[in-house]
Order: C-alpha cells, then structure tokens, then sequence
C-alpha cells in the first residue's frame, strides 16, 4: 500500500495546506539547481559525461544476469557472501536472520532507499533489533517517525526549527537552532551509537562486477563508520545497480554528483571489496550483500520501461520538478517520489490502483527528462504508463468529454463541432446559472473557479471570424 | 508557396484575436494565409490522457487537411512539439509513417517560419512596453523551438524584453493536468506569477495560449494587474500603419 492513505490529490492537497512544506522544499531545490547549473556549466563536456554515463548503464542492464553473476563470483572470492532476495520480505528475512545469528542486538545504518523500499526498519524493530540511522537527514526522518522526502535529502521538508524540536526531544536538553549546534548534537549522539554498533548496514551506489567491490559516494563520514566499524556489514543492493569495471564506476563518479548536489564528487568516494582480509587493520569481520528484486526483473522484460532500470538516483528530476517544488515527496506516497517515482512505482507495483495513478502526477514539462544525466525519456514514459492505466479502468469524465469533443473535431465534422461546443461553452460561460449549478455537481469544476478566474468565452471563434478574414475586411476579434 | 495555418483548438475557442493576428501579420509580410477548414486537433490532450488512438485519428484528419500545404505555421510551441515529434512516433512502424513524417517536417512555430523560411531580420513596427517572455515547455523541449520567438519579439522597436527568471520552468498548466489537479496547478502558477512580479513587466507574453490563459486567469483572480498576451497579437499590432500625423 501507498502510505499514507488516499490518492496523489488528496495528498498533495493535503501539501499545499501546509505553505512552509513549499517554502523549505521550494528554497532547497532552488540551491541544488544552481550548484548544478555551475557543475554542469560546460555543456559539451556535460554532453560527453552523460553519454559515457548512459552507455555504461545501458550495457550493463542489457547484460544485467550475467553482471549479477560475474559480481557474485568476485565478491565471494574475496570473502563476501551473496544473497539474492526477490521480494521486500525474503530481502527482510536475510537480513534478520543474519543479525540473529550473529547475535547483534544494535545496527547503525547508512542511507539507503533500498532498505526504505523494503521497510526494514520496522521488520528488524520487530526483531527486537535496536536500529539507528545515521545519515543526518535519515536520523531526523527516523526520530520523526516519517519516511524521506527526497531522495538524496531525506528532511528536505523539514526546517531547523522541525529538527531543533526533533532532537530536543531526543536528547532531552535544551537546543539552539543554529547549524552548528544541531550537527555537534548529531554528531555526539550518533558517535555514541557506532561505538555501540554489532552490525552496520548500508547501501550501494553502485556494484562493480569485475571486482565485485561495492561503491559508496557520501559526504558525512557516516558512511565509512557504518561500513568499517562494527563487526558485521550488511549491503543492501538494489538488483540493477551494476557497472561492469571500474572504467565505467569513473564514468558514473563522472556524473552522479555533478547532477545530484553540483559537486564535482562527493566528500567521500569509498570502495569495498570483501570484509576484512588478513593483515588489514580496519573493516568488517563478515560481509553480506543481500541484492534485491522486486519486481525490476519485470522491468527488465519490458522493453518500453526498461531504460528506467538505467537510474542511478541522483534526484536531479526532482530538484528540476515544478510538481514536487510544491509538494514534496510524501505527497508521490511510495519510496520513490518526484518524477522517477511517478515513473517507477507504478511499474513495480501494476497491481495497485494508487501507485499506477501517480503516472498522472506530471504536467508533462519534460525538465525531468532534461535534467537526466542518464538519458531516461521520463515524461515519454509517462504518457505510456497513462495509456496502459487507460486500457485498465474505466473511462473518466474527463477522457470521455475528451474524446467526445476531439473526435468530432476533425474532418468535415470540425464545423458542426465547433459550434456546438460554442453553444455549450457560452451556456455555461463563467457566471451563468447553468454555470452555478453544474459546479454543485461536478466539484472538480468548483475546485478549479476557487482558484482560477475562468475564461470568458469570446463571442466567435476563429472558424467564424476567418470568413470575414477571407473576404479582407479588417474584423476585430476582441 | 502555400502556408496553411494551424489555429489550434484553445485560439481558435477561446483567443481568436490570437489567429487573427497570425493571419494579419502574415499578410502583412507578403505571405497569403490560408485555413484549411477541415483541421482539428493535434492530439495531443488525447495522448496525454492515455489515449494514443484517438491521436491517431487526430492526425489522420491533419494529414489530410493539410496535403496541398507547404507550411504549416501554427501559434503553439506544444502543438508543434506534438505534430513534429510525438505524431512521428505514434506512427512509428505504420503505414502513414511517411505521412506523418511530411506532417513533422512542414510544421513550423509561426516565429520559426518568419525566420527560417521568410528570413525576417526584424519585425516593422513599434510597440511601447516592458515585456517578459514565457515560452512553453513543449515548444522549448519537445518542439525545441529554441528563441526564435524571443528574437522577433525584442526585434521590435519599443519592446523592452525582461528576462523571467526560472523561465524553463512548467507554469502549471499542462493541459488536463490543470484540470485533474487544479489546485496544485495554481500553486505552480503562482510560483510563477511571483517571478514574473519580480521582473516589473508590465505585460506577460509566450508562443502557448494554453499558458498563457492559465496565468492570465491567476493574474485575474489575483487581482495583479499584470497584462497577458500571445507574442502574434504584439507583433501584429506593432506592424499596424499609422496614419501621419
């Protein structure tokens, strides 16, 4: 199920009631578009790192299982295990199956929208497994009892008088809601917990396949205590994250936090390849990279939709999003919100209504597709996704007057159509009685006049005027 | 040379001044318009609500309303964008391939004919105002219709052309989508009408009546006092004689 309940509208409704949602997530992207701007000022040199970007991903999803198996061969020759889960539960199950038998008790965990995909807090909570977020934003999603916003800046929505609030109430002192004072506060309480830690778990950006490392771009350190510190480290991998070799892990370093944050790259770019071998200092005594599937062999298959297995999550759609500026990302209801969400979670879950409607959550601008450092048509998509939702429900008013209105306008009809539809339009022009009445019973046509002054119906149309046009004389259309 | 005319179905409904204006600018220029009655819609409200055969059917009907045209010049950067780009692809692998591929490469935005076939350097006339320009999304990304409106626009004398900050990004119109999510709709417009208030324009104009009736029934329920027009009507007025004085 789509959390919370209801459908995109009820919830981005429920968004917009709330104007400092749009103002924070509104004033965060803003930023991110600019560093990027700056980035990615060199158009040609972009051009060129985006199609080196795309083809390394492109190859790899065309050869995705023999990737997959390659990566597993040479992780496990450098003494990780692999497991491959095809569902959120079996993926849940390894995981506390593991820590179980390991005897940890408290995980530290590193960001991961895998593992929100998969609601694995709440699983290994269940399991009496105490567990900690670590990312600044996560942490303050996970003491705030929400799931991220975006999907590289998880507290977009969230203004410092929210996280000063939030870790207040966590450490039971009295805070400032200076950055400085938040971060040490973080930073205090979290060091408390990595030294505390049995098991860290993270995600992957990316799987090397010829090494069968594992590729972690962060910028907070976070990331380097989760995967080095405890004893055991679990990888979440999502099943189309692979690159072949480390060329194209370059290619991907290339672009993904150009397009995600405008860094040049981030802070810290580490590489893992198995647990602690003999001899070595630091690092894990066990590693396990647990790849999940859900439902992305079905993407896999489908040829239209395949290009979106190609996503690297860098949310450079959702920064350039004007839909998700409003709203922000719980507004979209699944994991994946902005433009990529819409894209992808119907497809990973056709079989609900809600999350097959969240394809209608676009005005269709294209600046998703625009800012796309691996060239994933999404608005196209988009409108595919509506067709096939179109094919499985019943015909909306809207579709119906649609299509109506459109096929008598063609053709030798087009006349006839027209006039007609003058006749209706002028019955019920803004104003009108038959106006107000309607708008009693259609309340989508109430929604719109609350917030838009409707257009007056000018007193002929252009098929009208063009007779007069014809015959040279100098009409006036308004 | 014969140039027919795509009114699209919001001028030809709703701002009529709109096609009026192509025509008298056209005329204007040495260009004999014509309207092929028979035209309808370019299909594009049905594609985008999931309805590729209906779009099809659109097409058909344009293919054959405009056969003996050599342009087809249209108002509209996205229903350009929909007969250059998406008509191609529905037909894609189908037996009227070739006629939607003619279709897409006869379709011009009124302000890309005036420069790319007529090799108009600058527009006659002048028009007095401060102006900022909203070009549609489709026009700019689907159509790339790139600034060829833009340059005519400033082209005129007396047109002071404002940039508009964030200018690439959606108004919140999106056809159906206005429709389906009024409210967010109007909240991406107002985001919008705040960057153009900034620009101290007094006049906000673009190549997409879709657009541009979106922010004018923003700027109206608003009470802003901001004008809103289609590029064409500024054009066309600009290149009205005026008696000597």
């Amino acid at each position: 199920m789509l959390t919370p309940e209801g459908d995109f509208d009820a919830r981005s409704r429920a968004a917009l009631a709330t104007p400092a949602l749009g103002r924070a997530v509104r004033g965060t992207v803003d930023r991110l578009r600019n560093l990027r701007a700056i980035a990615e000022a060199d158009a040609d040199l972009t051009r060129q790192r985006r199609a080196a970007a795309t083809e390394a991903r492109t190859r790899a999803i065309d050869k995705l299982p023999e990737l997959l198996e390659r990566f597993t061969r040479n992780c496990e020759a450098r003494g990780g295990v692999v497991h491959r889960a095809p569902d959120a539960a079996s993926a849940t199950a390894i995981a506390t199956s593991l820590l179980r038998k390991s005897g940890a008790r408290r995980v530290v965990k590193g960001k991961s929208m895998v593992t929100e995909e998969i609601e694995l807090n709440a699983a290994l909570e269940g399991a009496g497994i105490e567990v900690t977020e670590t990312d600044l934003g996560e942490w303050i999603i996970q003491l705030a009892g929400e799931k991220p916003s975006h999907i590289i800046l998880p507290a977009i929505h969230k203004t410092r008088h929210d996280i000063r609030a939030l870790f207040e109430k966590e450490g039971g002192t009295p805070l400032d809601a200076s950055t400085t004072t938040l971060c040490a506060h973080a930073r205090r309480r979290l060091r408390e917990r990595f030294l505390a830690a049995d098991a860290g778990i993270s995600g992957a950006n990316f799987a090397v396949a010829e090494t069968g490392s594992i590729a972690l771009f962060t910028n907070e350190g976070n990331g380097r205590l989760v995967t080095s510190l405890p004893r055991l480290h679990l990888v979440f991998l999502g099943m189309e994250r692979l690159v072949e070799n480390f060329a194209d892990l370059a290619a991907m370093a290339e672009v993904l936090p150009r397009a995600a944050t405008g860094q040049d790259l981030t802070s810290y770019f580490s590489i893992i390849t198995g647990p602690r071998h003999r001899g070595e200092l630091d690092g894990p005594e066990a590693l396990h990279v647990i790849i999940l599937d859900n439902g992305r062999s079905r993407l896999l298959e489908d040829v239209a939709f395949r290009p979106v297995l190609r996503c690297i999550r860098c949310a450079a759609c959702l920064n350039v999003c004007p839909v998700y500026a409003e709203i922000g990302g719980h507004a979209y209801g699944g994991t994946y919100p902005g433009p990529i969400g819409a894209v992808l979670t119907p497809v990973l879950r056709p079989e609900e209504h809600a999350a097959r409607e969240l394809a209608d959550a676009s005005s269709l601008c294209a600046a998703c597709s625009e800012a796309c450092p691996v060239g994933i048509p999404l608005d196209e998509l988009l409108i595919l996704q509506r067709a096939r939702n179109a094919t499985l429900r019943p015909k909306r008013a809207l579709r119906l007057a649609l299509r109506i209105a459109l096929s008598g306008l063609m053709g030798d009809k087009a006349h006839g159509t027209s006039r007609r539809l003058r006749f209706v339009a002028k019955v019920l022009g803004a104003g009108t009685p038959q106006r107000r009445a309607l708008a009693k019973v259609l309340p989508m046509l109430a929604r719109s006049e609350a917030v838009r002054a409707l257009p007056v119906i000018p007193p002929q149309s252009f098929r009208e005027l063009w007779k007069a046009l014809q015959a040279g004389e100098n009409t006036r259309a308004r | 040379m014969r140039v027919g005319l795509f009114v699209t179905c919001l001028v030809d409904q709703l701002r009529p001044s709109t096609g009026v204006a192509a025509v008298k600018l056209l005329r204007r220029l040495g260009v004999d318009v014509v309207f092929p009655e028979t035209q309808g819609c370019c299909g594009q409200p049905a594609l985008n609500t999931g309805d590729p055969e209906l779009a099809r059917k659109a097409a058909r009907a344009q293919f054959r309303a405009f056969e003996d045209c050599d342009w087809i010049v249209t108002p509209s950067g996205s229903c350009t964008g929909m007969m250059r780009h998406h008509t191609p692809e529905l037909f894609r692998d189908a037996p009227e391939a070739a006629n939607a591929a003619h279709l897409a490469a006869r379709t011009l935005e009124v302000s890309e004919f005036l420069e790319q076939v007529l090799r108009v350097k600058a527009l006659p006339g002048r028009f007095d105002a401060r102006v900022t320009w909203h070009g549609s999304c489709h026009g700019r990304r689907v159509a790339r219709v790139g600034d060829s409106a833009e340059r005519m626009l400033a082209s005129i004398a007396g047109v002071q052309l404002v940039p508009l900050p964030r200018a690439e990004d959606c108004c919140g119109f999106g056809g159906s989508f206005a429709a389906t999510f009024p409210e967010l709709s109007a909240a991406m417009g107002a985001t919008k009408c705040a960057h153009v208030d900034g620009t101290e324009a007094e006049l906000l104009t673009g190549n997409d009546t879709g657009c541009l009736l979106h922010m004018e029934s923003l700027f109206l329920k608003t009470g802003r006092k901001t004008q809103v027009r289609h590029w064409l009507e500024i054009a066309e007025e600009a290149s009205r004689e005026r008696a000597p004085c």
